[in-house]
């Protein structure tokens, strides 16, 4: 990273502890805000969140590693999560997952080229009583189709 | 995103770590109404006083209870369900090392679901465990192992795994991890985030795929690791290891042209005996020497001598600092701190990197005396230091990383080749046939023949600040150490308190100054009516304690000498004794160096004959003048705590 | 997105926003504790623990700081009544925690909103505001002096363990959501060591209810050990998903027929912690008393295939355990390992046995609610559908 990135991330950690409060509290808030921002918790980023909330860099790691919507590496623009528990399951999920990673062109896990989309699968997300269902970014998408599933993919491309 | 609050945060700011006790803290006076409460442990009553855990109970009642990730030095984990107890009403099984009693409770420890339970947990334990026994360092001393054995477990019941599932992180010169043998048991995260403040291990990913890792899964080289090896002495396997080269000190020991010499510390002499059955606290120092022979090593040298050595340095560096600020009121670095414990030093570099200056510029002992050997002792044995092979037994696994530091090059060759561990020693005397107490007693070789007991305690925490004490209440008050102290035994600054003060009054007279160090300064009325106030800390979450407050400006930042120990105990509790360590056993070590110290004729530094003889013979200038700094002293290099 | 749903006659009753936390403020502490304990309110989670109890523990606590924390964690499989309850009543659950920080002596409520529920953020966060122009939340609220609350919304992360109460709270404080040891409690060591109390979003929504029409009322409904009604999710193989309130009680043959289920082989009642009841067994109530459940129905009928609903529960927990302890990190995954090896027709019954008793191990050894309940499935399923799976009389083997 450039100086200058850095300093200017450090700047926004900064803000961002003295908005929440410099306790270890405080680290998840921050930690999903920078992900929202980048779509991951850049490398050093984590070391100044760990700098101004007093803990070491391998806690913050931790905790980011073990929480499925935070990570460490870039992910794409939009972040489709397809629901994998059974309700959904029965109802059709596995012709839906195909149709997107056909459309996509990714297997599930992985990202496209271009870092539009990312696809995961998610376990239950409470939308059981109208599955299939999946989750992209804050949106959430019921009732889906192989093709209404690709519709709304086409739309957001 | 509507009402931001700030968070909330608990006393003061560092932050709760991951495994933090949320136990009951137990009453003042046990005698207050509730402050005993009576327990039924298998049929039998106990009194115990209220917020005791299960598990201390049924110590207390003499019965045993199978453990894995509990630990004295450590908070409480619950996290191996090893422990676990009926408690009688409650439908599940409870963890005796994490329940605290609060009310007069039924306790059964063996009951047949106990029984099923702590069986499933090793086959479910040993199904994940890469274990190979029979090619592994712990075999024999492996709680995993001892567990098994005593629980009868006689086969895979959940299969077993035939491939490393990780692969050996051998980056660093003094800790080696085997995550394929790792049990979980989150020790060494306790020891490395809770005990030592250094941070370099965490739990990382959920569930089946948790693995204890680095920050950004780098090698151990790549992150603030300090080496101290306080982790490798917790592991209950062979997760955690030392970097061993014994392979390579047999191959010199076999080369006729080598010429090997090896020097001994205090502490792996308190120790060692542990490894060879006896308990903690037999000083194996002459037996060690016969052993040492025997295996073939051709000199035994004693790192007292350099420890005397140090003192005279480091206490020289002292005095001058202090009349620079005192009398020259120049800007100097004070307080000034040790440097003998690599671990500390690697601890500041990377965390305060803005005191290096207040960091003695002497060696280590071990370092010192590696110079030493290369050019004093070669050139009196007639031998050339290129055919000499330097080792040193430390008790430290942080020495390794010293001898490799690129600038410990001062003789012209590395200085000290290898650092071998007491647990590599015994390891390697046992691999000679050799059965360590039957050795008969036999001194070290000339010329560092004899140190004096003040070199002997730097193996216990406050031990250099004792011995540096020793020797500048003569230098400076002119008077016998026994006069003030009793015995020459400086008391306030024993024991295991995390952090220790002292202060020590100067008052009107000052001098005769010994000769060695007269021409050191004009005059030294300067120190007439000073206050000499020094403390003393051990394990690095006390010295992280000290460095901030020194950072705030507080009481120890008006200190005037500071001892740091990287490891809890100090050296003693290094990362290469023997396994396992306990509050209990290092008490039994300290006191064995303090009884080996009280021991000798000579017990301060000044007064050893042979670190005045080297003074005389081949460092003429005296102390901190220009050869020894060549030799004896070193510099620092700032590496701060980025690491990507 | 619709939220189909079945009104009762005891959470979905009417109610005015306001007149739960106005009738609270005119009644002292113990009346309220008193109400709730006529009431045999029980937790709505799935733990069914006596808030009446939590609640008196914490009252009584002489702490400097105390908490409430809105359990809207909800993960397990099946559940969606919360997503319901937040999104159309949210001034049941607010008022709820009002009422529980009046009660026990909290200023400050935190309401844990899983990740995966972050399209209502906003909707939830106009809603407080709105509730603190009508002086709801903030100072000396409705006039009355000294009480102030406010409430915040934290969100979750897309971890199911933090449905945990002592999980949850860990994940507040910055940490790994890993469960406590238990002893002590959160009504005594919570939310930064302070007395706390942990609710489910259910739970709190039958607290203006109990307090503006008393404990009796809501006694009436349901059965002597299990008052009140419980919302149910329902999906799965039946003609009308949804939420379904009925009083406890209930049989699991009349939630079926209301729901329009047909040929019903089993139903997973409690989400995939929960027991499959086979045919057999559909005359059985629910109820703490018979089968409980944190309200997750999930039907089967026929045509689906046992070992893969198996299959499908323990690929969850082997992914959402925290990790820490070994029972539930390593027996999970022998469990799903057993279950392949049922599903390719290798095994040993031996073996399968082994795996029973491991996880008879699993539910009193492990450290939290996650690994104690999820050798349910496990066992209840291989238990009820023996012949199927075992002497492959239907379902499909292999798929």
């Amino acid at each position: 990273m450039l100086v200058l990135e850095k300093n200017a991330m450090t700047e926004e950690i900064e803000l961002l502890v003295k908005k929440y409060g410099k306790s270890r509290s405080s680290l998840i808030p921050i930690l999903q805000d920078v992900q929202r921002k980048y779509k991951y918790i850049p490398d050093f980023a984590q070391q100044e969140i760990a700098r101004l909330l007093d803990i070491h860099p391998v806690e913050v790691f931790s905790v980011i590693s073990f929480y499925s919507f935070l990570n460490t590496t870039p992910k794409g623009k939009y972040i489709v999560r397809l629901c994998q528990t059974i309700s959904c399951d029965m109802q059709g999920k596995a012709l839906v997952a195909k149709a997107i990673e056909r459309e996509l062109g990714i297997k599930f896990g992985e990202t496209t080229k271009d870092n539009k989309f990312t696809l995961e699968f998610a376990n239950c997300v409470g939308m059981c009583d109208q599955g299939p269902a999946m989750i992209i970014n804050e949106r959430v998408y019921t009732h889906l189709t192989p093709e209404k599933a690709v519709q709304i993919l086409n739309e957001l491309k | 995103m509507g009402t931001e609050e700030i968070m909330e945060s608990k006393g003061d700011l560092r932050a709760p770590i991951s495994q933090v006790p949320h136990t009951i803290e137990k009453p003042k006076d046990t005698s207050a109404i509730g402050g005993m409460v009576t327990v039924e442990i298998n049929e039998k009553k106990l009194s115990v006083p209220l917020g005791t855990t299960i598990l201390e109970a049924c110590k207390l009642a003499g019965i045993s209870i199978p453990t894995l990730c509990h630990h004295e030095d450590l908070c409480v984990a619950g996290v191996c369900r090893i422990c676990v107890v009926e408690v009688e009403g409650m439908r599940t099984l409870q963890a005796s090392c994490a329940f605290p009693i609060t009310a007069p409770i039924k306790i059964r420890t063996s009951t047949p679901m106990v029984r099923k339970a702590r069986k499933h947990v090793l086959e479910l334990l040993l199904s994940e465990h890469y274990g190979e026994c029979y090619s592994c360092f712990r075999n024999g001393k492996c709680e995993l192992q001892s567990l098994a054995k005593e629980y009868g477990i006689d086969q895979y019941t959940f299969g077993h795994v035939n491939e490393p599932k990780y692969e050996i992180d051998n980056s660093s010169y003094s800790v080696i991890r085997d995550m394929s043998k790792c049990v979980l048991c989150k020790r060494c995260v306790r020891t490395c985030i809770d005990l030592q403040e250094v941070g370099v291990l965490e739990a990382i990913d959920r569930g089946d795929k948790t693995h204890i890792g680095t920050f950004l899964e780098k090698p151990l080289a790549d992150v603030i690791c300090i080496n101290c090896g306080q982790c490798i002495n917790r592991c209950p396997t062979a997760a955690l290891r030392a970097n061993d080269p014994s392979d390579e000190i047999w191959a010199a020991i076999d080369d006729p042209t080598k010429h090997v010499v090896i020097q001994t510390a205090p502490s792996p002499r308190a120790a060692i005996g542990e490894e060879f059955g006896l308990g903690a606290g037999h000083s194996m120092t002459r037996e060690l020497n016969t052993a040492l022979r025997r295996i073939g090593f051709d000199k035994v040298f004693d790192t007292n001598f350099t420890a005397d050595l140090t003192i005279i340095e480091e206490g020289t560096e002292l005095i001058l600092r202090l009349y620079k600020a005192l009398v020259l009121k120049e800007q100097v670095a004070l307080p000034q701190f040790t440097s003998c414990s690599p671990g500390w030093v690697k601890f500041i570099e990377h965390y305060y990197p803005e005191y290096l200056d207040n960091l003695s510029t002497a060696k280590s002992p071990q370092q010192m005396f590696g110079a030493l050997i290369k050019t004093f002792y070669a050139e009196k044995a007639g031998i050339d230091p290129a055919n000499i092979v330097s080792v040193a037994v430390m008790p430290c696994s942080a020495k390794k990383f010293e001898c490799n530091r690129p600038e410990m090059r001062d003789s012209g060759y590395k200085d000290v080749d290898y650092g071998l561990t007491t647990r590599e020693l015994a390891k390697m005397i046992k691999e000679a046939g050799i059965n360590l107490p039957e050795m008969p007693k036999s001194n070290f070789d000339s010329p560092f023949g004899e140190a004096s007991g003040a070199g002997l305690i730097f193996g216990a925490t406050g031990g250099v600040m004792e011995a540096a004490i020793r020797t500048v209440v003569e230098f400076v008050l002119g008077k016998k150490t026994e006069d003030i102290f009793e015995n020459a035994n400086i008391i306030p600054l024993r024991g295991f308190e995390g952090i220790k003060y002292m202060e020590i009054p100067i008052g009107d007279k000052v001098g005769p100054v010994p000769k060695l160090i007269q021409t050191l300064v004009p005059n030294w009325d300067w120190l007439k009516g000073a206050t000499l106030k020094v403390a003393v800390a051990h394990g690095t979450a006390n010295a992280k304690k000290i460095m901030d407050d020194i950072k705030a400006g507080g009481k120890f930042s008006e200190c005037h000498f500071i001892e740091f120990m990287a490891c809890p105990g100090g050296c003693l509790g290094g990362g290469g004794q023997p396994i396992p360590t306990t509050p209990e056993i290092r008490k039994l070590r300290a006191q064995a160096i303090y009884s080996e110290d009280e021991s000798l004729e000579i017990r301060k530094s000044h007064e050893n004959p042979h670190v005045v003889k080297i003074y005389e013979e081949f460092l003429t200038e005296g102390p901190c003048s220009h050869l020894s700094h060549k030799l004896l002293h070193t510099h620092y290099v700032k590496r701060g705590r980025y690491i990507a | 997105m619709e939220n189909k749903k079945r009104k009762g006659p005891v959470l979905f009753s009417k109610y005015t926003p306001g007149e739960g936390v106005k009738k609270a403020l005119s009644l002292s502490r113990e009346d309220i504790l008193f109400e709730l304990r006529d009431s045999k309110l029980k937790g709505r989670g799935g733990a069914g623990f006596p808030t009446a109890t939590k609640w008196t523990i914490v009252a009584a606590a002489i702490a400097e700081q105390k908490y409430v924390i809105c359990n809207a964690d909800e993960g397990e499989p099946g559940t969606f009544k919360d997503r319901v309850l937040l999104l159309e009543y949210p001034e049941l659950v607010f008022e709820g925690m009002v009422i529980a920080g009046y009660t026990i002596g909290a200023t400050k409520g935190i309401v844990y909103l899983r990740g995966e529920y972050e399209y209502m953020l906003k909707s939830l966060e106009d809603y407080l505001e709105s509730m603190r122009k009508n002086n709801l939340l903030g100072k000396n609220i409705l006039g009355k002096e000294n009480f102030d609350f406010d409430i915040t919304i934290r969100l979750g992360s897309g971890a199911y363990v933090c449905g945990e109460e002592t999980a949850l709270i860990e994940s507040l404080e910055g940490n790994r959501g890993e469960a406590r040891n238990r002893p002590p409690y959160p009504v005594n060591t919570g939310y930064m060591g302070m007395p706390t109390v942990v609710n489910n979003v259910e739970t709190l929504a039958s607290i203006p209810h109990i307090v503006t029409k008393g404990g009796e009322w809501y006694r009436k409904h349901g059965t002597d050990k299990s008052s009140g009604s419980k919302l149910f999710s329902v999906s799965g193989d039946c003609e009308r998903p949804g939420v379904y309130e009925l009083p406890w009680g209930t049989k699991i043959s009349e939630l079926l027929k209301l729901v329009g289920a047909k040929n019903t082989k089993a139903v997973q009642v409690g989400g995939a912690s929960g027991v499959c009841i086979p045919k057999s067994q559909f005359d059985r109530t629910l109820a703490y008393e018979d089968v409980a459940t944190g309200g997750s129905i999930m039907i089967f009928n026929e045509s689906r295939n046992m070992i893969h609903i198996l299959k499908n529960f323990m690929e969850f927990f082997v992914e959402e355990s925290c990790g820490q302890c070994t029972p539930c990190r390593i027996g999970n995954v022998k469990l799903l390992e057993g279950v392949e090896m049922i599903e390719k027709g290798e095994y040993k019954f031996s073996y399968i046995n082994q795996l029973k008793e491991l996880g008879r191990t699993m539910q009193v050894a492990s450290k939290c609610g996650l690994g104690q309940s999820s050798p349910n499935a496990f066992i209840s399923i291989l238990e009820n559908f023996k012949e199927e799976i075992f002497n492959g009389n239907g379902g499909n083997h292999g798929k």
